[in-house]
């Protein structure tokens, strides 16, 4: 087969790649692009670690095809933070020690965003349950809860 | 020196991690990162079969693959003698070390590896793979640890003798060897005894699970010279494998260590970085491997699962005086479970005057065990401290209580042969009991439940280079892959020596060409052995810097004092300069003497065990044997936390995984010997909404040994879950749970059978 | 190596002339969160996807009729954002909520659950409870489907080759009707049912039922729809006696596996105490007394 010709905006920039069918989205960001934030701990849409958004909502780039992302709008964790500022999520990631490896954290990020979109107030609970695609072996979720609703007061204008 | 009563300015506190940024952006690089040009994906063909003689393997068809460049198998690699090496946290025999990477002879394990290729793609290397052919004569396979001790069990290695048993046996068996610690006389010990009690558990085998698969990248040149990136607990345990398993020397391969992505002790060993280099070797190009998730969970470590039996005897007043227990571990295909630490820690905590243990490491046909977090103790304690709970109940006391009368202390002579000292086991008791969680009321319907643990940790050989930059910042390098924030503890302690902000020292990994040998990331040992060698690093930096200051100022060195990151003139007789800071001083470098940089090596002694105990509140809903975790508080004797979050983070972690032991993750194998849950759909981590917040409470007892009294924190948290969790269900329920995990069906099944 | 083709048609004669044309193994692409599996497991080899999210009215919900009409494409989260179907099907919604994670959330489609015909789906007791209508197109043209006749074993559904499912239609709601859906897990999130249970009642102002649809997912080999059960809650109120006897009926409709997700026993015994919790629930919504998650 000839490779898929693909269109998309990825953080903010247009993008085209070519790609084979059977190729995921993350193959294609890791493998053809060269964004490799997105990381693959299963592939099979488990644990989160590829977490990016695609058209406004949170996916698996690893539960999606390279071809399916023609004509559609990604954000992936490289494009969280605006230039050299950290957007407050990642600071807030930082400052709680909400990361000890640091692999699930770029999905843990990008899903944060995501909620925090769309639910700007979250409970904890709410926090924890749309977080629960996203595996994290090394911290036990608490710094990282913690840093998701200390950003989200940030974000609302709380909290410094 | 020693920094443990002096008031510090940068240890205790909590800084920025310096590797934050890269971590939080997506810029960090990981062992599946990297690419080369050129580069071919390797794949490893896996057998099927639990257990079979290959027969023959016909890889023919695959070579003759287009995109396909380099096929291998046992064939290729040398066949390694049998070779006892102690590394880690435990043995290592380099002939099974060999055979797990690539099978010879005989496959033991469904996912065993028979086979390599690398291709153009990935695609052509399933497809090649697919082309290779494999015959094998199917063996009779055995799963369970009892059922691989039976007589008449398929015997895995016609020559494992069991060691430790005398006379030496004739008849080959699964059992590896037997373990056996005495202390006092038990018999008269349970002739002593107003109470004994008894009881018999299982553990299954857990996966430590890290989210990172296993990668790396190779390179060989055509003078031989190797180059690897991956991650792995310790860059220098890849390059001294790697070169044994392909008969190299190991200053023609250089390590890069890649960011890990968790390793949790199951990164303390090599699967696929000779197959990559015999890959590369052959075909002339840089070969990747990346392992997939199923790939993890089949072919590479969990810990093991055991059947364990103890027995205990007290006075009516609850001294113990008594204990007993029987360990059965299996070891997966190879020798080599964590039985000798198994064997030791369950009665670590304890004052008792009589003791019995024996213990098995028993092989069957499941993947190789790793280390895992503490290994061996967390299956020991789940029984012992099970026990206790049970005890505490029939002498009608309070578990806490029940401890405290029995806990070691200082001088506390062990079964196993050391005698405790400096330990904190007493302070963090106290702690359990003046903590709000365990004074607070347990709220109606919920089970509440209090469990200990114990871990050596161990110190060792590691490498620091302090060097201070032309513009007087700081650098620090080790060879101490940093798992989980060490750069940070690295930094702190150097900036702590220095008198400087953190903010002007950097932390990096240096790889295997560029720092002395530093032994791997595992025991809890960086904070503590490579802490200590960057400290040292940092304090013959301060020398070398007071040396420079006495030489512009033309005084004698002992003159000069050394604070707040700057030389001063040690008093007025020394004449009255203004201070000299690091700036000004490595600016004046080049003229008196040159660069200003250390290197200290070390083989640290006298690390410091570390005790931990855990608070856990549960529900149950009775009519589904769903557990709820409502409340959780971790209290750890940490030394000295030189970044309190980190150690937090340690903490929570270890108890969160602990808690996935205790109620949902297992090995499932099916009834041809295959597992059946290699994912993480069906392997059942604990995801964000099954925990509550997990308090950790940090004692800290300084370690006199270490120059900040830091003692490991990694590996204790994993210990006392799993009966904490029980113990609670317990008081909930009224159940005793003795299998893990603490399924909702088996709960449920326990209720239906209480009646 | 691979010889998989591609296509996004836009239009549901493109589609059914792909899918009708192709020589190979043809798969519908929606969400794609179990196809993906699938092929990277390699248990799935198609040789042709056709992706047909591109197809007009594929995704999105609207009112017909006094009913909803949900496209099959349509992803979990834009149905659960959807007021109009909270309030008429929080069974429903609550149950395609319960697919996988936010991230699944975002692609899963009620169709895709479906026609994995997997016994476990989520969705799938709740639109048998519901008694959804699948508007299935292909060659033949146009044919509305009673949900319940889809699946047809673990893996297969009674679809032509060249069939897909365009659109759900739910049926109008009369007064005092609801429904729940409640599934047992290990873990809180993340896990496939053990056991499954979706209930449609309609009550009379006595809080009577006079209609009811009961369904069990995980505990066959399809998604059951149980008219016994139904029945023993026709006519009565949620009294401890048909409560024991709905417990009763689901038990005895169970025909488990034991696999590594739940024991035969297990799942029996769950499936009655499920379908005693989610009974209580439906009644309650349809009585007015409960608005919240069922979960």
């Amino acid at each position: 087969m000839a490779k898929q010709y693909v269109s998309a905006t990825i953080n903010g920039e247009q993008s085209e790649f070519l790609c084979e069918t059977q190729q995921s989205m993350l193959d294609v960001l890791r493998d053809v692009i060269g964004l490799t934030g997105a990381k693959e701990g299963c592939g099979s849409g488990d644990c989160g670690a590829c977490s990016i958004i695609l058209d406004g909502r949170l996916v698996c780039s690893c539960l999606m095809l390279g071809v399916e992302a023609n004509g559609t709008t990604i954000t992936t964790i490289e494009g969280i933070a605006q230039g050299d500022k950290l957007h407050p999520i990642q600071q807030k990631f930082l400052e709680h020690a909400a990361l000890q490896c640091g692999f699930c954290t770029p999905g843990l990020i990008v899903a944060t965003k995501a909620l925090l979109d769309e639910n700007p107030n979250p409970t904890e609970t709410e926090a924890r349950y749309w977080l629960a695609g996203n595996l994290c072996r090394c911290t036990g979720y608490d710094k990282v809860i913690r840093a998701v609703m200390d950003a989200a007061a940030v974000m609302r204008g709380e909290a410094a | 020196m020693n920094y443990i009563d002096s008031s510090l300015k940068v240890v205790g506190t909590r800084p920025l991690r310096p590797d934050g940024v890269d971590k939080v952006t997506g810029r960090a690089l990981y062992s599946a990162d990297t690419r080369a040009a050129g580069m071919l994906w390797g794949k490893i063909l896996r057998s099927p079969h639990a257990h079979a003689r290959i027969v023959k393997i016909d890889t023919s068809k695959a070579e003759a693959m287009a995109g396909v460049y380099a096929v291998c198998s046992a064939a290729d690699f040398p066949d390694i003698p049998s070779e006892e090496a102690f590394v880690g946290e435990g043995p290592m025999n380099f002939r099974d070390l060999a055979q797990n990477v690539m099978a010879r002879g005989k496959v033991l394990y469904e996912g065993h590896a028979v086979a390599a290729v690398a291709a153009s793609t990935p695609a052509v290397a399933d497809a090649a793979l697919a082309a290779i052919e494999v015959t094998y004569d199917v063996l009779p396979y055995v799963i369970d640890v009892e059922d691989a001790m039976a007589a008449d069990a398929p015997v895995l290695h016609d020559d494992m003798f069991t060691a430790g048993v005398d006379p030496k046996p004739t008849k080959a068996s699964n059992i590896a060897k037997v373990v056996k610690f005495k202390k006092g006389d038990v018999e008269a010990g349970f002739a002593a005894a107003d109470v004994i009690i008894e009881d018999s558990y299982t553990t299954q085998p857990v996966h430590q699970a890290y989210i990172e698969p296993h990668a790396c990248l190779a390179t060989c040149a055509a003078d031989g010279q190797v180059t690897i990136h991956a991650s792995s607990q310790g860059h220098f345990m890849i390059r001294a494998y790697t070169a044994k398993l392909l008969g190299m020397d190991m200053s023609n391969i250089r390590v890069n260590p890649a960011e890990i992505g968790g390793g949790f002790g199951g990164k303390t060993l090599i699967y696929i970085e000779p197959v990559a280099v015999k890959l590369s070797q052959k075909s002339g190009r840089p070969v990747k491997i990346q392992m997939s998730r199923e790939d993890v969970f089949r072919g590479t470590g969990p810990t093991s699962g055991a059947s364990v039996t103890v027995k205990l005897g007290a006075k009516k007043d609850g001294t113990i005086v008594a204990a007993q227990t029987v360990l059965k571990f299996q070891a997966g295909a190879f020798a080599g479970s964590p039985i000798n630490p198994g064997c030791m820690c369950g009665f670590a905590l304890y004052d008792i005057e009589n003791i019995d243990v024996l213990g098995y490491d028993v092989v069957s046909n499941r993947p190789k065990v790793a280390a895992y977090r503490a290994p061996g103790a967390p299956i020991a304690s789940f029984a012992v401290e099970s026990l206790i709970d049970d005890l505490a109940s029939k002498l009608g006391m309070d578990p806490l209580t029940l401890r405290q009368k029995n806990m070691a202390k200082n001088g506390t002579k062990t079964h196993y042969g050391p005698t405790h000292q400096n330990i904190g086991f007493e302070q963090v008791l106290a702690a359990v009991q003046t903590h709000p969680h365990w004074k607070s009321a347990l709220p109606a319907g919920q089970g509440r439940g209090l469990a200990c643990g114990f871990w050596f940790n161990i110190g060792g050989e590691s490498t620091a280079t302090v060097h201070i930059n032309e513009d007087g910042s700081v650098t620090v390098a080790t060879g101490s892959p940093d798992i989980g924030g060490s750069r940070a503890s690295m930094g702190m302690m150097v900036a702590e020596v220095l008198g400087v902000d953190i903010s002007m020292v950097k932390a990096t990994i240096a790889d295997t060409a560029s720092i002395g040998f530093t032994h791997l990331t595992g025991g809890s040992r960086v904070t503590f052995a490579t802490g200590m060698a960057a400290t040292q690093a940092a304090e013959k930096v301060v020398d070398e810097l007071k040396k420079r200051a006495a030489m512009i100022w033309e005084i004698q060195p002992d003159a000069v004092e050394w604070r707040d990151g700057k030389a001063f003139p040690a008093g007025s007789n020394a004449g009255g300069f203004e201070p000299l800071d690091l700036a000004e001083l490595a600016l004046k470098a080049a003229r008196t003497g040159g660069p200003v940089n250390a290197e200290v090596s070390v083989n640290a002694q006298g690390a410091g065990a570390g005790f931990g105990a855990h608070i856990c509140d549960v529900s149950v809903d009775k009519e589904t044997g769903h557990v709820k975790i409502e409340r959780y508080t971790a209290i750890q004797d940490v030394g000295k936390a030189i970044h309190p979050s980190y150690v937090e983070g340690q903490i929570q972690g270890g108890a969160a995984q602990g808690i996935g032991w205790a109620l949902s993750e297992e090995y499932i194998y099916s009834n041809k010997g295959q597992m059946d849950n290699p994912g993480f759909l069906d392997y059942r981590c604990p995801v964000a909404s099954d925990l509550p917040m997990i308090e950790a409470v940090l004692v800290e007892v300084p370690n006199p040994r270490h120059p900040f009294g830091v003692r490991g924190v990694g590996e204790v948290p994993i210990v006392p879950p799993m009966a904490a969790v029980a113990n609670a269900i317990k008081g909930a329920t009224g159940l005793r749970m003795p299998d893990l995990p603490m399924t909702p069906p088996k709960i449920r099944a326990a209720f239906d059978a209480a009646g | 190596m691979s010889n998989l083709s591609y296509a996004a048609p836009t239009s549901v004669d493109d589609a059914v002339k792909l899918l009708a044309g192709s020589s190979g193994l043809a798969k519908v692409l929606s969400g794609g969160t179990d196809l993906l599996v699938q092929m990277r497991s390699g248990r799935l080899k198609p040789d042709l996807i056709v992706d047909t999210k591109k197809i007009p009215g594929i995704i999105g919900i609207r009112e017909e009729n006094g009913g909803f009409v949900i496209g099959a494409g349509t992803a979990g989260a834009v149905v659960e954002a959807h007021a109009g179907l909270n309030k008429a099907w929080p069974g429903l919604v609550e149950a395609l909520d319960l697919i996988g994670s936010t991230q699944v959330q975002g692609r899963c489609s009620l169709a895709g659950n479906l026609c994995n015909a997997s016994p476990a789906a989520d969705s799938v007791p709740a639109l048998f409870a519901a008694g959804a209508i699948a508007v299935v197109v292909g060659s033949k043209g146009k044919r509305e489907v009673p949900v319940e006749q889809i699946p047809t074993a673990p893996g297969r559904t009674s679809l032509a080759k060249d069939e897909f499912i365009l659109e759900f239609k739910l049926p109008v709601r009369p007064a005092r009707s609801s429904d729940a859906y409640l599934r047992f897990i290990p873990r809180t999130e993340m896990d496939i049912a053990v056991v499954g249970c979706g209930i449609s009642v309609t009550l009379n102002e006595a809080g009577v039922c006079t209609a009811a649809r009961v369904s069990l997912g995980a505990v066959a080999p399809t998604v059951l729809l149980l008219a016994d059960a139904a029945a023993i809650l026709v006519g009565h109120t949620l009294d401890a006696d048909t409560l024991a006897k709905l417990d009763a009926a689901a038990q005895a409709a169970c025909k488990p596996i034991n696999d590594k997700r739940g024991t035969i026993e297990y799942r029996t015994k769950v499936a009655g105490v499920l379908a005693r919790r989610v009974a209580a629930i439906a009644f309650d919504r349809a009585a007015g007394k409960s608005t919240g998650k069922a979960h």
